[in-house]
């Protein structure tokens, strides 16, 4: 009896795995940050009777990773979210389809695109230190990066750990890209520096910012690595809607992010892949993508909500690295770090 | 000590040989759970391990010789291994007087509280360590500051799993005699030498199972270790690391060796301990054991381990719970208000209460897989003592001593013929049954092993056939220990263990996902909600316990 009853549960639950896709719709893995307005998406069914089904799981590394794991028989058709820190590594694993989207002509300049088509930038978000407003009243804020080694500053900046978190090796690569290595000051005692003066290292963003940061969730750290949209964000999801944000975007030292998406080799529905990465880098879309992942659109026609024009600034410029650099520098950068961070 | 010794009796059983049905029934009552680990344990492993020792497709073991010579990994594996001894000792230590006083003494409010225990176990370690950074954090209420130290993933173990000790070994514990350490009182024992020598060698089999759970569980510690670690690194985390941001996979196949090997030989240690110790004891129905605490002496012993499991466990709690009220004007619902505003209109959306009943319906499909298959496994390993039995009981925990990530990221490569099931929302109930099984297990193996012979003999010899002494004495018997295991399958599922963060879902949000999207952006909505629902989980996870508890089976008595 209670095996006949589990067979029933197993074949039930099968069934219901196995309604394949049909052809008219097609599969989007992304990480758990990935969101879209309703109406845009719906929006996309209606124009092209194609409709998409969203997979989402864990960070950029772990989809890049899973999809080279895949890689020829893909659990899905179109990758949203390798960021510039994996974008190497997906590449070299010949991850994706060419394809040129119309409208990459129309991708603002600072944001690098790939010669040869294979993925498509989508968005950019800039890892930026914050700060709590209400903690620098008769001090003035860290203006630039070596500022915080500064004893005024002591005790006073959490990070993430680059080991574990995106924003906290956006961050050190940030301190990579401006000390430099090998140079008089470079970032390996910029980092000491910042040790001696007594900075925290938080396991990931949310630790960071709801744990130890003043303004999150009321830790005792005035300073933490987040994102220039992070301000916005406060103004948007404040209890009451205040005037202005509570916390402000260091525009010194920030770190470039650029998202992008690709059409997964052996995906079977290559048609309904492109019409996504096409509409992905439609106005609709991109003017969207602010308000439902709090990043910036890269398209130069996109406009801005008013939070966003208000509440920060677009640092003029951020750091880069070359992603193949980091691809080949990322475990001894993290190394280094930790040594010389946490031991 | 004067108890029935079962070993012997079950060496020599008064058993006719088994008939063919008999023997074709157990096989069954074998394969069943044999072929579920096959498929969505053994098979998915040994894939993504081999897809690290063999790119592309001849084995190489260099990996193997640069971990073993690496300091830095083999001081992870030792603090590993050390941290989770420790913490295995000092929640044994810190939960057993609370065990005691839920199982021996009847008192209002008993069985929620019991209940409410379980809470903790299912939070999110994001949501805990912000109340912990809270408490024991550089600003910290208690002005201690523990951050990063091994004192506060200690404090954070205990905390997390304090439910394992007080159900897994309450559960036998209820069921005691309480006549024999009375006796024991009249012969001149004093109350500690009664404990010692009387109630703790029939614990033991409990303890032991309660012991292997807890430590299986801080072994693989991960999100502990990430929140309030402060850069400590345990196997698990540089599992995590090397397979999903490094992508060196060679050294993650090989730490998730090094990680099994470590959990088996733990388990087979235990299994033989088991074997050896399991004594046949008479149980009675805990409402018979369990009594009013007597004069101010027991009310107080009662009153301060309750009071003292308020500190440890309700401290924290209460301060997330307190948060999830506290708005900008004061205390209030606005939190709980918004819920269903977050992310309106957009795929971040939740119905907070969709999201109850997809957590709750997981929880029950999940459930019911790790009791059909834990209870198929456990009359194995309780009924046949052999070699197999003790390997098979080894191989059914392991899953809970297994990477997540290496089982999640196994069933990847592994699942995708003959029907792709690497996106399938299936995936998510049997990856909390294969952490919920053991839960099963565990709490209905010393049971069922306890169970008297001579109570079957004494129904069999009345003239009740093999299948009337099953239904009136093991089934009544076994289904108590039972509803404790699935009401701990219950919590494992709510708690959203094992694997599934690791797998591409389609859109069925449950509570702590639901959570982790309400912390994934800035602002003080933000954070109040994931509070809001944090407590939401709390309340869901208590009641869905205390129905489960309450659960009998009909005319079966108060077992």
């Amino acid at each position: 009896m209670r095996r006949m009853a589990v067979a029933a549960l197993a074949l039930a639950l099968l069934a219901g795995a196995c309604g394949d896709n049909p052809p008219d719709s097609v599969r989007l893995i992304t990480h758990e940050s990935f969101a879209v307005s309703d109406d845009v998406l719906a929006a996309f069914t209606e124009e092209t009777g194609i409709t998409v089904e969203i997979l989402a799981t864990g960070d950029a590394g772990q989809i890049v990773n899973q999809a080279i794991l895949t890689a020829g028989n893909p659990v899905g058709d179109v990758l949203f979210g390798v960021d510039t820190t994996f974008l190497s590594r997906a590449l070299d694993a010949d991850l994706f389809v060419p394809y040129r989207a119309g409208h990459l002509d129309q991708v603002a300049a600072g944001v690098a695109t790939d010669p040869e088509n294979r993925v498509t930038p989508m968005t950019v978000g800039d890892v930026c230190i914050n700060y709590d407003k209400s903690a620098f009243t008769a001090t003035p804020p860290p203006s630039n990066l070596a500022d915080l080694t500064d004893p005024v500053y002591r005790g006073m900046l959490v990070v993430q750990n680059p080991a574990t978190s995106s924003p906290g090796l956006a961050f050190l690569l940030a301190t990579i890209a401006r000390f430099g290595e090998g140079t008089a000051y470079p970032w390996q005692d910029f980092w000491a520096d910042l040790r001696a003066n007594d900075v925290s290292v938080a396991g990931g963003w949310e630790e960071a910012y709801y744990g130890s940061f003043t303004v999150g969730g009321g830790g005792d750290r005035p300073i933490v690595v987040s994102y220039a949209s992070s301000p916005p964000a406060e103004v948007i999801f404040a209890e009451t809607p205040p005037d202005e944000a509570p916390t402000a975007v260091m525009i010194d030292g920030c770190f470039r992010q650029v998202e992008y998406a690709g059409i997964l080799r052996g995906s079977e529905r290559e048609d309904a892949a492109r019409a996504l990465i096409e509409f992905m880098l439609s106005n609709r879309f991109q003017e969207d993508v602010p308000l439902t992942m709090f990043v910036f659109p890269v398209l130069t026609g996109a406009e801005l909500p008013p939070e966003f024009v208000e509440h920060t600034v677009i640092p003029a410029d951020p750091a880069g690295i070359d992603p193949a650099l980091i691809e080949a520098n990322r475990e001894r950068w993290i190394e280094e770090w930790t040594s010389i961070v946490l031991r | 000590m004067d108890l029935d010794r079962s070993p012997l009796r079950r060496r020599f059983p008064l058993r006719t040989p088994p008939l063919l049905r008999t023997r074709l029934i157990r096989g069954g009552v074998a394969a069943l759970p044999l072929a579920f680990l096959a498929v969505f344990f053994v098979w998915p492993v040994v894939s993504i391990i081999w897809t690290g020792l063999a790119p592309g497709g001849s084995f190489d073991g260099s990996p193997i010789a640069k971990v073993l010579t690496d300091g830095d990994l083999l001081s992870v594996a030792w603090f590993t291994l050390w941290q989770a001894a420790l913490s295995t000792v000092v929640t044994m230590v810190v939960a057993l007087p609370g065990a005691w006083v839920l199982s021996r003494f009847d008192f209002p409010g008993r069985s929620v509280i019991r209940a409410a225990v379980t809470v903790p176990f299912v939070l999110p370690t994001v949501v805990v360590g912000t109340a912990f950074l809270a408490l024991l954090g550089p600003s910290g209420a208690l002005g201690l500051d523990l951050e990063g130290t091994v004192w506060a993933i200690l404090a954070a173990h205990v905390f997390f799993n304090y439910a394992v000790i007080v159900r897994t070994v309450g559960g036998l514990w209820s069921h005691l005699d309480p006549r024999l350490e009375e006796a024991a009182r009249a012969l001149g024992a004093s109350r500690w030498q009664a404990f010692r020598t009387v109630t703790l060698p029939l614990l033991r089999p409990a303890l032991a199972a309660a012991a292997s759970l807890v430590f299986l569980f801080t072994f693989t510690s991960f999100g502990v270790i990430l929140v309030i670690g402060g850069g400590l690194s345990t196997l698990e985390v540089e599992i995590y690391r090397r397979t999903t941001q490094l992508f060196d996979l060679p050294t993650a196949a090989v730490l998730a060796i090094i990680q099994m090997i470590g959990v088996t030989s733990v388990l087979v240690a235990y299994s033989r301990y088991q074997e050896r110790r399991s004594t046949e004891i008479s149980l009675r129905p805990a409402a018979e054991v369990a009594r009013r605490p007597r004069g101010w002496r027991e009310w107080s012993i009662v009153g301060g381990v309750l009071g003292s499991m308020a500190l440890v466990l309700g401290t924290p709690i209460a301060l997330l719970i307190e948060r999830s009220f506290r708005t900008a004007d004061g205390y209030g619902l606005a939190f709980y208000r918004s819920l269903d505003e977050m992310g309106r209109g957009t795929t971040r959306y939740v119905d907070p209460v969709a999201a109850i009943g997809n957590s709750l319906g997981f929880a029950v499909i999940a459930g019911l897989i790790a009791l059909v298959i834990g209870l198929a496994a456990a009359s194995v390993v309780a009924y046949r003592s052999s070699r197999a039995s003790r390997w098979f009981d080894a191989l059914l925990m392991l899953p809970m001593g297994t990477s997540a990530v290496t089982i999640g990221f196994g069933f990847l490569v592994a699942l995708d013929a003959p029907i792709d099931l690497r996106a399938s929302i299936v995936l998510v109930p049997i990856a909390h049954a294969l952490v919920a099984i053991p839960f099963v297990v565990r709490s209905v193996v010393p049971v069922m092993r306890s169970v008297r012979e001579r109570l079957r003999e004494a129904a069999a010899v009345l003239g009740a056939s093999p299948g009337r002494v099953r239904r009136e004495i093991d089934v009544p018997i076994v289904a108590r220990a039972a509803a404790v295991g699935f009401g701990f399958a219950i919590a494992v599922s709510l708690g959203e263990f094992g694997a599934t963060a690791f797998i591409a879902r389609p859109d069925t949000t449950t509570l702590p996902v639901a959570i982790f999207r309400a912390l994934g952006l800035p602002g003080a909505l933000n954070f109040g909600r994931a509070m809001a629902m944090s407590t939401i989980l709390m309340v869901v996870t208590a009641a869905a316990v205390l129905v489960v508890e309450r659960f009998r089976a009909p005319g079966t008595g108060e077992f």
